[in-house]
Order: structure tokens, then C-alpha cells, then sequence
């Protein structure tokens, strides 16, 4: 597996933006905390002050009927002061909206990096797209993209409603069965940021993340360079046995492995999985422990999954984890 | 001059007529055998006085309060911890739904139009509402269907697609079975509830008042539910559509929400927060009434501000209809639209605002008696003032990128809803508990109630801003522990817990106060509106002197000729209409006593109603039954229709 | 000199300190009575239910390549004819409303009968037009649109018809007293939001889908 130590804890924190899209709203969200916390206090003031200086009173005190006689002009002039001050306050937020939207619309989109993602019962399919097809190729649960340059990705569902959110970079969007929409990011810090699927999707959309990888543009293009190779040959006789496990068990029904015969598209593409920093759509370690164990029997990880327990001689499960390993 | 209401004419059925004789011997008697229940089993279901059904109603939907309450708990406890394993995906998926579907169908909206059933005909001088087995038949249908989905629940066959059930999740390919039809149906049964309460409020209160009681002269809490009454019209039906073409996306193979065929999600997401967003103010506007109703009494002043507090009802009214699509910005609409749901949504604090506004200036300007009704009252300048201008947060498309489907909606909903409404409501017990039961409940649980309640709840909410700006999503039953979250929401949880506590402890108030409470006098606050002009609890009949009203506040005004009305029989159920704007005499009327029928009608609707969730057919042969009930129910008797033509004047 | 009406004022009694109602009338007609009101507010409940259905068939269109969705829209003949014999009821409805108003039983029988006569051909033809609308329900969204707006319709008649005989029935056998007549002229009321409420589903369902 990848040694990922050196590499930073995931973050997943709208109050911490590493991309300008995520910056914008961090700005517009500091506008509106101040105008609404001034609100607050001098309206609750008011109501307290007002409780305070009253003076008190018993269910057998005499009404004042004095305002049923003649309109109380004092008072009316201070609501009507407060009514206008209260709309010129939303007038400020309606107008710090509006230039945000402009601005989160205007993310210069040369030499982007194209992402289509499809939203699935509970993964994300990814396909990273390329102006030449030959330079096109699929993942899963972590996306690697460059700093400093724009992300187009595209998003559609295979079953139900998700939702994309990775809040450190962006706002979220919802994947809509029937429906293509398109979300426009850019990371421009370099760090590990964590997504999850933020629209209730069923059983397992608890346990519904992605690894976003921002990463300088020449590492990025190493890595797309890498995931664009099909599987290597196993090496080693281990890794060999592994690989006849494979083809020869369920994991050709649904999964793909570039290079092998399998090629099916149920579940994620496993080309490059030990690349990867988590297995299960971000929810657990790598390892082989915990690959062992999502192998083996996926429901007593992530209950509902689709997919089945597999009953595997040890031997023959070691092998596959060999050979898995050498997915890089 | 100001004149409180002589309390000893009231206590004596002679108010208002200062020098009258009152009542004639015999009558008060007759008055209540005519209005009275009648006995035993039979009776118990014939029972058709409106406060009869409205006390049921306020108990049914408090339960469901209390079972939903338990449902809260149950997932503060297993979010307390991450991966927690208190409950299971499934099961929490279900906990979740049943919560929401719960508080919003079950409890919020019908507790509301209960305490108008009840409070309503005795602010607008009436003994009765306009259609009182329509009435009782509503609170049997929303009663049976409440109880079909916690059946369900219980039976492991429970809705878990959320409470607003998004398609395709909630669809046939990826909700088989029938939870999804439970839930679906339960929404029919409640729908037509709250429609038949709409249009027996609305009736009640444009056609009913006693004369004299223009509609400038009608309290506020009768204005808001006058408007809310009318968008339980326009907003109710939508969802009425939207969940019969999920039946029958399900159980016909209709393609309303199916891509595949043409169809579409957001059509659900359309159809669902038109009613959706209305369906907030639902509850949230009856409780703008509770507080001038208790402002007034507790700050010994008439409301600032009367037309401007109409005004801004029915601009909100109007308003909320504008707004559905904030629930949608993460879709892909086009920006543009969106952005005119932003403005939409910002401008309606400005009524709202105008409204506390008017509220603060009349406790500045009053003279204040601090009891518990008025504490509750009270925590809405806290809370919904804060879960108001969180709601200005989300309003903007561009943060609610980012804080939409987070525990941050989560704590803007719970701040809105408890501030705005909850909060308000228990305000309204304290304050009407004397008048439905005779007894005052106790202030000093009263204070340990409110103050464990505001505690609590702003421990376990106001955390919950921070969670969702940190990251944690909605609807999920757990997460890892590298996320950070696990502190704040074992806070969340403590501060649960004292919600649940504050609760258990307003039920012991209440409990001990039936048996124990001070007994209270026709007015024990010293309040201005008709309904503390008779005993408490109010006669059968309402009124033994139906009054003239010459003003807002009939107790604290000096009472003015002609005083009340006489020539209403008293040995049948007969009631004055009069008309609408300016409550001028038109006609009387003989309503219905009790009977049975709405009850059967109930039970043959609920058999159509369930059927239909098994087979379409059950529409077709389940509809005979409902026929022969409402056909019985009309059919007009020989011998009160002798009885009518007998004392019949022709318009 | 100007008598004060007492049949809408009362009666100012014992010095003007009480009011008398026991003049005013025991009935009324049109806006005056609540059950006026009650059925005002059904009408604008499933005023907006259809409405909605109505807004959501173009919403389903707007999304749409090709509409109808099924090869043909609903043949035209039976829904026309239905349209016409809907429009037709509203004569005697009228009659029956007016006969009500003023009170005259023989007239109200008779009009009411001739109102049953329409429906039972109307529930008929509606029938007809059912297998003659070319699309199913769960042909695709645009039969399920059509079928939904068709359904809707139909339980408004069959609901109306039903009420309709019901009180029919009860002009023929009694009991009867003055408010039995307000029924008459509330169900008339009804009667026509069944027919008014028609025209735009049909010009919906049978010319929606030819533009």
C-alpha cells in the first residue's frame, strides 16, 4: 500500500477554504455573521431593556387603554426608523449574494480538468475526460486534481439524488438522476480535503465520502499518468494466483480491472486501487486488514452494501490481496 | 374611563349588561343539557361540542409530540458518540423519518388548529363552530391515521425515505415494499384533516362572530387563524398531488417522478415545498397570535400597531407562497430564478420583523407581570429572532451552497420551529390552561419548566451551527471519529436530554394541576378578550348571554348598549350568523347535535384510505361503505325537521 | 316613517340594553350561509389541485422532446361531445338553483331529475372517453398526466352525481324543511364548479397535446 503518513489529515471544514470558490463564500458568510450578530444583540437589547425598565404589574392592574383613543406617534416613528433600517440590512445581504453568485460564476476555466462524476447507492464513479480519448481514464472515491488550475466536473446519477459537497473548496450540487449539472472548483492550497455525499440517498449515505488530493500541476500529471496505464502483469507467483482468484470469482460481475478481461462497471474500477487512501467511498484505511475484511464480507463493514460476501479459502484470499496491492 | 370587567357578573352569567336582570331561571340548566355530550360508549364517540373535539385534539397531537419527542432522544443518543451503535442504519433511517413526519404532520400544524377549534368560537362570541360533525369527522381521520403509521412503525414496516421522501429514493425501484405507501397515505389522512379544519375556521370566523365584532375588532390570535386557514387551502393540496402520484408511481406504475419515461425528480421537489414552505408558516403564524394574545394581557395594553399587525399576517401569508425553491438551490435550476427566491426569502423577515417590532413597544410601553406565560412568550425574542436571521443566511444561494443538507439547516430549523412555535405554544397552555380545565397550573414548576426548556435547548441546537459549518451532513446515523464532531455532539445530546426533562416536568405540572390546582375564576389574568368573560371551564353553550361587542378588548372597554343578545333558544343547538365584515345580525341557525356518524364515516374512509395502499380496487368497493356513512349522516330526521318547519322564518 | 327591518336588524328590547334575534329568519341563501362558505372553500381546495395537475402536465412537457409521449393524443369526438352535454347540464341546474331559491318543490323535483338524466350521461360518455384517449397510465409521464387530470375530473363527477341523487332522493321523500332548499342551491353551486372546472382539463388533455 501507499505509505500516505507524510500527507495531511483529510479536512472537511466550510469555515477553512482552499480554493477560491469556497473563498467567495467565506466572505460573504463573514459579511452576513457580523450584520446578523449586530441584529440580533440590538433587538434582543431592546426587549430586554424593555422588560427592564417597565414597570411591574398584576393580573388586577387597570389596563391602559390610552392607545384605543389616538395613534401613539413616538412609538410609530421608531418602528417605522427600525422597519427601514431592518430593509436596508437585507438590501446589503440580498446585494452581497448577488455579487457572490457573479463571482463564483466567473472562475476562469482555461486548461481545466474535466471530471465526470456519477453518483451511485453509496460510491462515487469517476471519469476523468480528455480532449483526446486515448488519454481518458476511470477511478473511484479519490480524485487527484492540480492547484491553481480549474476543475470542470460534470455530475449525473446512476440511481437516486446525491449530492456533491467538498466544503473546503466548493458549495454543493446535487446529482440528479435524468439530470446533468456541472460544478466548477479550484484548489489553491495544496492538502487533502474530504467530501461527503450530503443528500439522503438510502441505507449507507452515512458512509458516502471522497478524498479530493490537491496537488501540485506535476505531481497531478504523474499520477494522471500512472492511472491512464492499464494493471501490470503480476510479478511474482503470489500476485499471479491472486490475479486467477479474481477472474476466476464474482469480482468480474462487477468490477473492472484495465488490462484484464474484466471490464464491468457495477461497481468501482479497480485499476489503481492501491493507490488509493481508502477503500468502502473514503470510510476506512487501505490496508490489508481492512481489505481483508471488506472482501471477505463487505455487510459487516457497511450493512445494505451491494456488494456480497465473498467465502474464500485464506490461501487464496492472501493471494488476491497481493496481488490487489500491486494495483498502484 | 378604563373599566375592567366586573368579575362577579361573570362568575355570575350576568356580564355585560351592568343593570340587567341576567339570566332567567332555568336557563343556564337548559343551556347546558342542550349543548351537553352525551353518556356512556356511544356517546363518547357521538360527541360533537367543539370543545369536546378540540381537548381530544390538543391531547392526540400532544402524544404525538411526546412520541416524537422520544424519537429525538433516541437519535441524540446514537449520535452522542461516533460510530455509535445504539441503532442500526436501517433502524435510524426509519427514527429519522418518523421524527420529522411526526412533528411536522402529526404535531406542529394539528396542534394549532386544536387550540383554535377550542379558543376561536369563544373569542368571536359563538357557542359553537360552523360545522361541528365535519369537525369532529376531521379529528377522527387525522386520529386514525396518525395511529396507522406508528402501527406500521412498530411493525418494522415504517417509512425511512425522510420526511419530505425525495424521489427516486422514495420511488418503487428503490423503496419496494409498502413503507413508503404508509407514509404517503398517512399525508392524505392528515391533508384532509387539516382542509376540513381550514374550512370550518374559516366559516366559524367569517360568518359567526357575535354582533358587533367587525373584523377591526377581532383579536389577533382569530386574524392568524383566519390566515392560516386560507393557506391550508392553497398549500395543502399540492401535497395532496405530489404523494398521490408517488401511490400511484408505486402501486400502478404511473412515471410522474421517473426519468426513464419522462418523468422528473424535481417534479416531487416542486410539488413537495410548495406545500412545504407554506406548510412552516402553517406553524408559525397561529403562534404570532398566542403572542399578542399574551403580550397584551401580560404588559396590561392593548397591542401596538393592530392594522399594521394584519397587515403584516397577510403579507406573510402571501409571501410564503414565493419562496419553495430555497429548498432547491443545490439542484440545477437556473441561477437566475434562484436568485429571485433569494430576494423573496429575505423579504419576508421585513413583516415579521414589523411584528416584533410592535411587540417590543408594547412591553416598553406596558406595565409588565412576569409570569410563565410570558416567559415562554418571551423566549421567542431569543430563539426565533436567531433562527430567524439564520433563515437570512440560507436565503442567500451562495452560502446555502454550503450550509444547505447540514446540521447547520438542522439548527435553523429547530430554532424557527421551538422559538417560533413551540415556545409560544406552551406559552398558550399556561395561559388557556385555566380556561380549558378550571385549575391554574402551578408557577413554580412553570418557571423550572421553562428554564430547564430554554437551557436545553439552546444546549443541544445551538452546537449544531457549528457541526454543520465543520462539515457533518444531514440523515446520517453515524461518523468517524477523525472527524472532530464527536464533542459537540455529545453536548447536543446532554442539552436533549434536558429537553426531555423540561417536558416530563410540564406533564407533571399538568397532571398535578387537574387534580391540585388552584381553581381559577372566569379571568384569573385579568385579559381583555370575550373568552375570559365566562366561567372556567366555559358552560356547554359557550355564552349564557351571547354579547353586543362595541371593541377590541370587550373586558377592558366599558360596556356599551346594547349589551347582549336574547331570543336564542336554549333547548336546541341554535347559533347566530351574522355577516362577514361587519358582523351585523343575518340569520340563526339549528346545529347538529351530537352523533355518531362522523366517527363511522372516519372508520369507513380510514378502510378506503388503507385498502387503497394494497389495491386500487380497494377505491371502488371501499368507496360503498363511505357512501352509506355520509348518506346516513346527512339524511335529516322527521321529527327535528318537524320541529324546524314549526319555528321557521323564511329569509 | 322607516320601520327597522326585523327580520335583518332584531329588535333593540328592554330599553335598548338587549338585542332581540328571535325575528331573524332560520335560513338563508348564497353568501349569507355558511354552508355557502364550506363549499366555496372545496372549491378552491380542488380548484387548485387541478390547478397544479394542470401546471404539472406542461412542467412534464417543458422537460419533454416529443409530446404526446404515446403516438397519438386523445381522440376528440367523446371528450367534445361530453364538453357540450357538461355545458347543457348547466341549464337545468340553473332552473333547479332558481327553483330553490324561491322556494317551489315541484319545480326543484323536477329540475333535479332532469340534472340526474345529464349525468348519467355524462358518467357514460366519460367512460367512452377513457378508451378513446390513447395512452395508458403507465404508458410514460404523459399518459400518467392525462390519466391523472381525467381521474381527478371523474371523481368530481361521480362524487356530484352521487350528492346530486342523494338529495334528490330526499326532495321526493322528506323530511324537508327551508334549509333543505340552500342544500339544493349550494349542490347547484358545485354542480357548476364540476362543469366550469372541466373546460380547461379538457382543453388540456385533448388540445394540450396538437399544439
Amino acid at each position: 500500500m501507499r505509505d500516505v503518513s507524510h500527507l495531511m489529515k483529510p479536512m472537511q471544514d466550510a469555515l477553512r477554504p482552499a480554493g477560491v470558490q469556497a473563498d467567495h463564500i467565506g466572505s460573504l458568510w463573514n459579511l452576513t455573521l457580523g450584520l446578523c450578530t449586530l441584529v440580533f444583540i440590538l433587538v434582543l437589547a431592546a426587549c430586554l431593556v424593555a422588560l427592564w425598565r417597565a414597570p411591574r404589574a398584576d393580573a388586577g392592574s387597570a389596563p391602559d387603554l390610552s392607545s384605543l383613543a389616538g395613534p401613539e406617534r413616538r412609538t410609530w416613528r421608531v418602528i417605522k426608523w427600525a422597519t427601514g433600517a431592518a430593509t436596508v440590512g437585507l438590501l446589503v445581504l440580498l446585494v452581497g449574494d448577488v455579487l457572490t453568485s457573479r463571482a463564483l460564476a466567473r472562475l476562469p476555466l482555461q486548461d481545466a480538468v474535466n471530471i465526470e462524476l456519477v453518483g451511485h447507492q453509496w460510491w462515487w464513479e469517476a471519469r476523468y475526460r480528455d480532449a483526446d480519448p486515448s488519454r481518458e481514464f476511470s477511478t473511484a472515491n479519490e480524485l487527484h486534481i492540480p492547484v491553481g488550475r480549474p476543475v470542470i466536473v460534470t455530475l449525473r446519477s446512476g440511481d437516486v439524488i446525491h449530492s456533491l459537497w467538498i466544503p473546503n473548496l466548493q458549495g454543493k450540487k446535487d446529482l440528479i438522476p435524468g439530470r446533468t449539472a456541472t460544478l466548477r472548483l479550484r484548489a489553491d492550497r495544496a492538502g487533502t480535503y474530504r467530501g461527503q455525499c450530503a443528500e439522503f440517498c438510502g441505507l449507507e449515505h452515512a458512509m458516502m465520502a471522497l478524498l479530493v488530493e490537491a496537488e501540485p500541476n506535476e505531481r497531478y500529471e504523474a499520477w494522471a499518468a500512472q492511472q491512464r496505464q492499464p494493471a501490470a502483469a503480476p510479478g511474482d507467483p503470489v500476485a499471479q494466483r491472486g490475479h486467477d482468484v479474481f477472474l476466476a470469482r464474482s469480482c468480474v460481475m462487477c468490477h473492472t480491472i484495465a488490462g484484464t478481461s474484466a471490464g464491468a462497471k457495477l461497481g468501482p474500477d479497480l485499476t489503481h486501487l492501491a493507490s488509493r487512501r481508502t477503500i468502502a467511498s473514503g470510510m476506512f484505511p487501505n490496508n490489508r486488514g481492512h481489505l481483508a475484511g471488506w472482501i471477505a464480507d463487505p455487510q459487516s463493514l457497511k450493512p445494505g452494501v451491494n456488494m456480497p460476501a465473498n467465502a474464500l479459502a485464506p490461501d487464496d484470499l492472501q493471494a488476491l490481496l497481493a496481488y490487489l496491492e500491486t494495483l498502484k | 374611563m378604563t373599566v375592567r370587567g366586573d368579575t362577579d357578573q361573570r362568575a355570575r352569567g350576568t356580564w355585560p349588561d351592568p343593570t340587567g336582570p341576567g339570566l332567567p331561571p332555568g336557563a343556564a340548566q337548559a343551556l347546558e343539557r342542550t349543548w351537553s355530550d352525551p353518556p356512556g360508549i356511544v356517546g363518547w364517540f357521538s360527541a360533537v361540542n367543539h370543545k369536546t373535539i378540540a381537548k381530544r385534539f390538543m391531547v392526540t397531537t400532544f402524544i404525538f409530540f411526546l412520541l416524537g419527542g422520544l424519537l429525538a432522544v433516541a437519535i441524540r443518543l446514537q449520535l452522542a458518540q461516533p460510530n455509535g451503535k445504539v441503532l442500526s442504519a436501517d433502524l435510524y433511517n426509519q427514527v429519522f423519518t418518523m421524527h420529522g413526519s411526526t412533528m411536522m404532520f402529526l404535531f406542529a400544524v394539528p396542534v394549532m388548529q386544536a387550540v383554535a377549534m377550542y379558543l376561536v368560537p369563544l373569542m368571536i362570541g359563538a357557542r359553537s363552530v360552523a360545522f361541528p360533525r365535519m369537525n369532529a369527522f376531521a379529528y377522527w381521520i387525522f386520529t386514525m391515521g396518525g395511529i396507522m403509521l406508528y402501527v406500521a412503525f412498530f411493525l418494522d414496516i415504517g417509512p425511512d425515505a425522510g420526511w419530505f421522501a425525495y424521489v427516486p429514493l422514495s420511488g418503487p425501484q428503490y423503496s419496494p415494499g409498502k413503507r413508503v405507501d404508509f407514509w404517503a397515505q398517512m399525508i392524505t389522512f392528515t391533508e384532509l384533516a387539516a382542509l376540513m379544519e381550514a374550512i370550518v375556521l374559516i366559516t366559524t370566523i367569517l360568518k359567526m362572530r357575535a354582533p358587533g365584532m367587525t373584523l377591526n375588532r377581532m383579536p389577533l390570535f382569530v386574524w392568524t387563524m383566519l390566515v392560516t386557514s386560507f393557506m391550508v387551502l392553497f398549500a395543502m393540496p399540492a401535497v395532496m398531488l405530489a404523494s398521490t402520484a408517488l401511490i400511484t408511481d408505486r402501486l400502478v406504475g404511473t412515471h410522474f417522478y421517473n426519468p426513464g419515461e419522462g418523468g422528473d425528480a424535481l417534479l416531487w421537489q416542486h410539488l413537495f415545498w410548495f406545500f412545504g414552505h407554506p406548510e412552516v408558516y402553517l406553524i408559525f403564524i397561529p403562534p404570532l397570535g398566542f403572542m399578542s394574545s399574551i403580550i397584551a394581557t401580560f404588559s396590561r395594553r392593548p397591542v401596538v400597531g393592530y392594522p399594521a399587525m394584519v397587515l403584516a399576517l397577510i403579507a406573510t401569508a402571501f409571501l410564503a407562497f414565493g419562496l419553495w425553491v430555497h429548498h432547491m438551490f443545490a439542484t440545477n435550476l437556473p441561477e437566475l430564478g434562484k436568485t429571485f427566491f433569494t430576494a423573496a426569502s429575505l423579504m419576508i423577515a421585513i413583516p415579521t420583523a414589523v411584528q416584533i417590532f410592535c411587540w417590543i413597544a408594547t412591553l416598553w410601553t406596558g406595565r409588565i407581570n412576569l409570569k410563565t406565560p410570558l416567559l415562554f412568550v418571551l423566549a421567542f425574542f431569543a430563539i426565533l429572532l436567531l433562527g430567524g436571521l439564520t433563515g437570512l443566511m440560507l436565503a442567500s444561494v451562495s452560502l446555502d451552497y454550503q450550509l444547505h443538507d447540514t446540521f447547520f439547516v438542522v439548527a435553523h430549523l429547530h430554532y424557527v420551529l421551538l422559538g417560533g412555535a413551540v415556545f409560544p405554544l406552551f406559552g398558550a397552555f399556561y395561559y388557556w390552561f385555566p380556561k380549558f380545565t378550571g385549575r391554574m397550573l402551578s408557577e413554580r414548576l412553570g418557571r423550572w419548566n421553562f428554564w430547564l426548556f430554554f437551557i436545553g435547548f439552546n444546549v443541544a441546537f445551538f452546537p449544531m451551527h457549528i457541526l454543520g459549518l465543520q462539515g457533518m451532513t444531514r440523515r446520517i446515523y453515524t461518523y468517524p471519529e477523525e472527524m472532530g464532531w464527536g464533542n459537540l455532539n455529545l453536548l447536543s445530546t446532554i442539552g436533549a436530554v434536558g429537553i426531555a426533562l423540561s417536558v416530563l416536568l410540564f406533564v407533571v405540572n399538568v397532571l398535578r394541576s387537574r387534580r391540585h390546582g388552584e381553581l381559577a375564576s372566569s379571568d384569573p389574568w385579568g385579559a381583555g378578550t370575550l373568552e375570559w368573560s365566562v366561567a372556567s371551564p366555559p358552560p356547554m353553550g359557550n355564552f349564557p348571554l351571547v354579547p353586543v361587542v362595541h371593541g377590541r378588548y370587550p373586558l377592558w372597554q366599558q360596556p356599551v348598549a346594547p349589551y347582549h343578545v336574547t331570543g336564542l333558544t336554549n333547548e336546541y343547538r341554535e347559533v347566530l350568523v351574522t355577516s362577514v365584515a361587519d358582523a351585523k345580525l343575518d340569520h340563526r341557525l339549528w346545529l347538529p347535535s351530537s352523533t355518531p356518524w362522523p366517527f363511522v364515516a372516519a372508520v369507513a374512509t380510514t378502510i378506503l384510505f388503507i385498502g387503497s395502499i394494497f389495491t386500487p380496487w380497494a377505491i371502488v368497493w371501499a368507496s360503498v361503505p363511505v357512501a352509506v356513512a355520509a348518506t346516513v349522516w346527512f339524511w335529516p330526521g322527521r321529527a327535528i325537521t318537524r320541529r324546524r318547519v314549526e319555528t321557521e322564518v323564511q329569509p | 316613517m322607516n320601520m327597522p327591518d326585523t327580520k335583518r336588524d332584531g329588535r333593540l328590547v328592554e330599553d335598548g340594553r338587549v338585542l332581540d334575534v328571535s325575528t331573524l329568519p332560520t335560513f338563508a341563501f348564497g353568501h349569507r350561509s355558511p354552508m355557502w362558505w364550506g363549499t366555496m372553500g372545496l372549491m378552491l381546495i380542488e380548484g387548485t389541485v387541478f390547478a397544479l395537475a394542470i401546471m404539472a402536465y406542461f412542467y412534464l412537457r417543458s422537460h419533454a422532446t416529443a409530446w404526446p409521449m404515446s403516438r397519438f393524443p386523445p381522440e376528440l369526438i367523446w371528450g367534445t361531445i361530453n364538453t357540450a352535454v357538461m355545458l347543457a347540464s348547466a341549464i337545468p341546474n340553473e332552473f333547479a338553483r332558481r327553483a330553490a331559491e324561491r322556494l317551489d318543490l315541484q319545480k326543484v323535483r323536477l329540475w333535479m331529475v332532469v340534472c340526474l338524466l345529464f349525468s348519467i350521461v355524462f358518467l357514460g360518455v366519460r367512460v367512452l372517453e377513457f378508451t378513446t384517449l390513447n395512452t395508458r397510465w403507465d404508458s410514460n409521464a404523459y399518459g400518467s398526466a392525462v390519466w391523472m387530470l381525467m381521474g381527478l375530473h371523474t371523481t368530481h363527477l361521480v362524487t356530484d352525481a352521487y350528492d346530486s341523487a342523494v338529495l334528490t332522493t330526499l326532495m321526493f321523500t322528506g323530511p324537508l324543511e327551508g334549509k333543505r332548499y340552500v342544500d339544493v342551491s349550494e349542490n347547484a353551486a358545485y354542480w357548476y364548479f364540476v362543469v366550469l372546472s372541466w373546460l380547461p382539463i379538457y382543453a388540456v388533455v385533448y388540445w394540450g397535446a396538437r399544439f
